[in-house]
Order: structure tokens, then sequence, then C-alpha cells
């Protein structure tokens, strides 16, 4: 321009404007805007309906009664602690399907967002998961009352909850950013999602303990899932501390293999596939 | 047409001097293309049963955009509908990345390219304001702190702790607004979003824009409205097809604006991207008192004129008017379609019957009907300009004047003749 040969101006360092990215703005701006999204989804999630928060317990509770009546009264599991484990595994699981079921169309919800402001990407289906995350911590306190009405004895092992919860959070991440970034293009990844989601309910020992199953390919295959073995750890320290570890139901280290390989490639995938996809979602849209 | 470029010092009009202000803004060479499908594939099986890769449409919507901004300036970037304005905001304001090129800025950036972005009608405006606020890119606190000045700009302050969804649509403007104008950015880049609210908060409005155009803050404002270019920034730049085609003072660029508009305004429909216009005039004609088609008139015999135009696509807030033109160009009448008549919006498809009675008094002659469509009930921003929609002579006794009005002369002589 011309003006650069007029009278000299005290420059000012520029930044490079790079355009939008997963986490651009930095990491203050990003979790305040996480918290923030999450918050309000949370909040809205309950507007509007009478009985508010009690509808997301009523859910896994129904579900609860009818998997209860069945496996209890007309297929005969003889598996100690039944109830205990189900509802227990039914509102954990919940975390990684309703995390990811919200999350695979979050991307496109919120696209006034996206299209309209500057933002971090990331916030978008990380905020689905904090919202699943929110209502997790709430249903687990029901589920812990329900413990110890039932009888159950409280055990210094409940205290590594989190650690079981964890992996299934970073899991529950990984699978919603490489799912609401794909939705983006492929506007059927939604749907083809909720069957995948149904499968993985019944991949994994949710209703059912893995040792009912005897050694098999069918068992080798549950045993590749990663939450199969998040699961079954996770019945030993908080349901029953005589239930097989989940190194015990691989029988091996080697077995476990498969399964964190899994993990990992899906959450190296997740992530790569996000960063790769989030400078062009406001264009997609 | 080559580009352009005022000399005479670039951003020294109004009496500021922004030469000794560093430079906010930097772009060079800015490119975007985006890749139209011609089908669009959106779902895995199309994906896969198509077997021939999909055909793409490359829209070059910005190439090579270069200019700099410097501390304080108020500047305008204008141009039609696609030239490029909105991309190239969306570029500066991180929403796009650009394919080439180079943006560079120094300071806090505030980007409004809606109103009102990421309002939740089920929250309150306190809840809502915090939101917006950090959206915008301030922290929660600062956002929390605006929120009185905010309110008192908006005049809501009796409403703050009422759910958007049972505001007003007014009201959501005006707080939405204020959010803009309480925002304590460095930098603002404003799409689009002048006259808002009623009469009263629109001044109140112009008096901001004033203020900022005095004020140390950068603004860049994308507008349709010459009007406000004229009026607020210090420096302009016209965009067409995405390239620079002017950059300067502001009224040297909204004139261009406007000519590039007519030169390349459409008679037949046809606009000069090789587009069919928003709206098309399939036919027009006149008819006498008795409803029959006539091509020509007897000077004071009963006129109604008549068009029949057709939305090819969705046009909001439209406003339609006409002009008889007489052989020397001058425009003898106009008239356009009473507001209460008018639709929010035409959608495509729908076509329009226009019919008017016409107090005939135009003079004996040739006459020329010009057409102006325009939308957003904005006179600037012009869907459609078409100088020559029909033509039709109006016969009988010539008198002066190009028009004839009755007239009751008296004429009284006083005095005594021959004294």
């Amino acid at each position: 321009m011309s003006a650069e040969t007029q009278a000299p101006a005290q420059p000012i360092e520029l930044r490079e404007v790079r355009g939008p990215s997963a986490t651009g703005g930095g990491s203050k701006r990003f979790f305040e805007l996480l918290w923030l999204i999450s918050a309000t989804e949370f909040k809205k999630s309950f507007h509007g309906t009478a009985f508010g928060y009690i509808w997301s317990l009523v859910r896994p509770l129904m579900l609860f009664g009818v998997l209860l009546v069945v496996f209890t009264r007309i297929i005969r599991f003889n598996v100690d602690n039944y109830p205990v484990l189900l509802l227990f595994n039914l509102v954990v699981f919940s975390l990684f399907q309703e995390g990811t079921n919200s999350a695979v169309g979050s991307v496109l919800a919120q696209e006034g967002i996206v299209r309209k402001t500057q933002f971090p990407r990331l916030v978008i289906p990380l905020s689905s998961v904090i919202v699943a995350v929110f209502t997790l911590g709430l249903n687990l306190i029901a589920v812990f009352v329900f413990f110890l009405i039932y009888g159950l004895d409280p055990m210094w092992t409940w205290l590594l909850l989190p650690l079981i919860l964890l992996p299934i959070f970073i899991l529950t991440c990984a699978i919603s950013l490489l799912i609401s970034a794909l939705n983006v293009r492929f506007r059927d990844v939604a749907i083809i999602w909720t069957v995948a989601g149904t499968v993985l309910m019944y991949g994994t020992p949710i209703i059912y303990p893995l040792n009912i199953i005897e050694p098999s390919f069918l068992k080798d295959v549950l045993l590749a899932n990663p939450l199969t073995l998040i699961f079954e750890q996770a019945r030993h320290w908080i349901i029953d501390p005589e239930a097989e570890t989940a190194l015990q139901a691989a029988g091996s280290w080697v077995a476990m293999l498969p399964a964190a390989a899994i993990y990992v490639l899906a959450c190296v995938l997740g992530v790569w596939v996000f960063k790769r996809e989030a400078p062009k979602i406001a264009e997609r849209l | 047409m080559a580009v352009e470029t005022t000399q005479n010092g670039p951003a020294t009009p109004r009496g500021r001097d922004f030469d000794a202000e560093p430079v906010v803004i930097e772009a060079s060479g800015v490119t975007k293309s985006f890749r139209l499908p011609v089908n669009k594939i959106s779902s895995l099986k199309e994906q896969i049963t198509t077997f021939s890769r999909p055909d793409y449409r490359e829209l070059h919507a910005l190439r090579d955009v270069s200019f700099d901004v410097r501390r304080g300036e108020f500047f305008g970037i204008v141009g039609r509908n696609g030239s490029g304005k909105s991309t190239l905001l969306k570029v500066l304001a991180s929403i796009y990345a650009a394919d080439g090129g180079r943006v560079r800025m120094a300071g806090r950036l505030a980007p409004f390219i809606e109103l009102g972005v990421g309002f939740n009608p089920e929250l309150t405006a306190r809840e809502n304001v915090e939101l917006n606020g950090v959206m915008m890119g301030l922290e929660r606190r600062q956002a929390r702190s605006r929120l009185g000045a905010v309110l008192e700009f908006a005049e809501l302050e009796e409403f703050v702790d009422m759910k958007l969804k049972n505001y007003s649509s007014g009201m959501l403007v005006r707080l939405a607004f204020s959010v803009m104008i309480q925002s304590d950015a460095e930098i603002l880049l404003i799409d689009e979003v002048l006259a808002v609210g009623d009469a009263a908060f629109q001044q109140k409005c112009a008096d901001v824009f004033h203020e900022m155009r005095d004020g140390e803050r950068t603004v860049i404002l994308v507008t349709h409205d010459m009007g406000a270019v004229e009026h607020y920034c210090h420096r302009a730049m016209l965009l067409h097809d995405g390239e620079v085609r002017g950059m300067g003072d502001p009224g040297e660029v909204a004139r261009k604006y406007l000519r590039l508009n007519f030169e390349s305004a459409p008679s037949s429909g046809e606009d000069s991207l090789g587009e069919v216009a928003d709206i098309v005039v399939e036919d027009a004609w006149l008819e006498d008192g008795d409803g029959e088609r006539v091509t020509n008139v007897e000077k004071g015999e009963e006129l109604h004129f008549c068009a029949a135009l057709e939305a090819k696509r969705d046009v909001d807030g439209p406003t339609f008017g006409f002009t008889f033109a007489n052989p020397d160009g001058v425009e003898v009448m106009g008239f356009g379609v009473p507001p209460d008549d008018l639709p929010e919006r035409i959608a495509a498809g729908q076509r329009i019957q226009i019919r008017s009675k016409v107090e005939n008094r135009l003079a004996p002659g040739r006459y020329v009907v010009r057409c102006w469509i325009h939308r957003n009930r904005n006179i600037s921003d012009i869907v459609l300009y078409s100088p020559h929609i029909l033509d039709f002579v109006v016969f009988g006794k010539d008198e002066a004047g190009v028009a004839f009005f009755e007239t009751e002369v008296e004429f009284e002589l006083k005095g005594r003749e021959g004294r």
C-alpha cells in the first residue's frame, strides 16, 4: 500500500492469523468455553421437562428393570449380585453411549457457532462428553445408594473407581472426535453410530459377565474390545472381589495386547482425524 | 477493470492522519476458493455408489486480496452479493482458513458476523451475555462485568432474568447489538448489522458508530449500504468477483460500487456473472381502461402498468420501484409498491403480479419503464436494476413540459384602454 511510503509509523508486532483449528485461541479460553458450553448444554437438556434430572436417571433405570426381569426370571443367570452388577455396568456404559451419541451430531447442531465465531472446534464434541460426565456423576450417586440398600459392603477398592472411569472417558472423547468430524462429511455416520452403539453394548460384558462364556473365537473377539477389560476390572474392584480381574479374564498379558492396541489406535485416529478436519469444518457445513 | 487506488493519501480523509499509526491488520495475497460439488455427496452410500469421481466446480471467492488497516481506522469493505466480502471477513476472523497468502494482526479481535451468535432462547439475558461474551473472545470475568453496560445500552435492565425466548424480536436485536458495542476488543469485524431496532435505537447505534469512527478501536465494516460507508468509514475497499477493484476514499469507492452495479445490471434478468438474477421480470405491459393490452396510449387516457416477475431465489424484505423516463432520460414519475403490501420474503419459484393504475399526465412522447428491486428493505441493496423493461408511446397534441396538469386559468384585464 502506498501508505508504507509515508511518514513512518511505529510498527506493532503482528501475529499470524492461521485460521480455524481444533484448539486455537489459548488454553484458558479453551477450558472456559468447554466449561461454559457443557454447563449450558447440561442445563438445557433439563429445561422444559417437568422432572428435569429425574429423566436422565429413569432411562437407565427402565432398561435396568427390563433386563433384570429378563435375566433373573426368564433366562436365569447364576451370577452373584447380578442386580448391582447390571445397574453399575449400565450406568457406567451410558457415559460412553450417551457421550458418543450426542457428540456425533454435535458439530452439525452447533452450526451457528461454528460458522459465525472464532472457536476452538475441539470444544464442541468434548462438551457433549462432559455433559455425559455430569449425568454420570449424578447417576453414580444413585447407584451407590442402591449398593448400600442392596447390602453390598463398602470396599476400599471403591476408591479406585476413577481408574475405571478415566480410560472410558478418554476412549469416549477419542471416538467422539472421530465420529463428529466424519459426520460433517458423511451425514450417515450418525445413523451408523446408533447401530454400532447397540452392537458395542452387547459386545461388552454389560448385561452378562464374561466368565459365563466358554473360551472360543467369540470370547477372543469380546476380549479384543478394550471396554471388555475395563468392565471386567470394574466388576472385580467395585462389585465382587471374588470375580476375575481383567488380567485373569484375558488369561495373560499377551492376550490383552489386541485390546490395548485397538484402544491406542482409536485414540490416535480420533485426534488425528479431528485435527485434520477441524480447519475445514465451517466450510463443509 | 483495473485496480484503481486513490493516490491522495489513502489514510487521510476526514482530517485524521493514520500514517502515524501502526498497521494492525495486514493481508497480503489472500486467496480462497471453494470446491463446490456439482452433485453434493453427503452420504457414504453415494460416495461408494458414485463410480466416477464427483464433479467439482471451483469457486474463487478471493483472488490475491491485499490491504493494510491502521490502528483506529474505520475501514469499509463493499461489494455485491457473492463478491467475496463475507468470505474475507471470515478469513480475518479465523472461521475459514485461507488457501494462500498471509494475514497478520495485532490486538484482540471480536468478529460479529451475525448478531447474537450462540444466543440460547432457554437461558436468561444474564447467562446469554456471558456466554456470548466468552464466545466473542472475552474471559468469563470480563464478560460478567460487562453485563451492566450491555443491559443499560440495550435499555433492558428490567429483563435481565427473563429467558430470551420471551423477548420480543426487537428486544433481542437490541441486546445482541449492545453485546457487540460493549465488546472491548481492539479490532471489531462487523458484517451488515446496521439499522436494527426501532428508530430511536437506530439513532443510538448511529451515534455509537460515529464514536467508533473517532475512537481508538479499529473497525472493519462489511456492508451494502453506501450511506453507511460514506458516513462512517475513513477508507473503503471495493471487492468484485473476489478481486480488489478499488481502495481509498469512501465516497469514491461507493460511487465505483454503484457504477459497477449499474453497468452489469441486467436488462433481461441475466447479470454479469452469467447467473440469473434473484428476481427476473418475465413480462411487462400496459392495459387501457377496459383491461386490453395496449402499446400506445392517448394523452390523458387511463393507464394501467402491469408486470409479472418470478423469484429465482429467496429474497428477504423485497421492495419494488418503477419509473417512467422520457427520451431525454428524465424520470418523469416513479412509484413503488406500498410497504404494507410487501411480503417479508419471496421464496424461489414464487411469482409476482404487479398492477398499477397510473393517472396519465404524461406529455406525448416515447417512454421507457425502469425497474428497481431491492432486498432487506434497503435501497442500496440492489437485487435487480433493469433500465428498460417496457417502452410505450403517448400520443396526442403536444404541449410544453414533460407532463401536463389540469389547470384552471383565470384571466382578468384591468385598467381602461385608450386613456
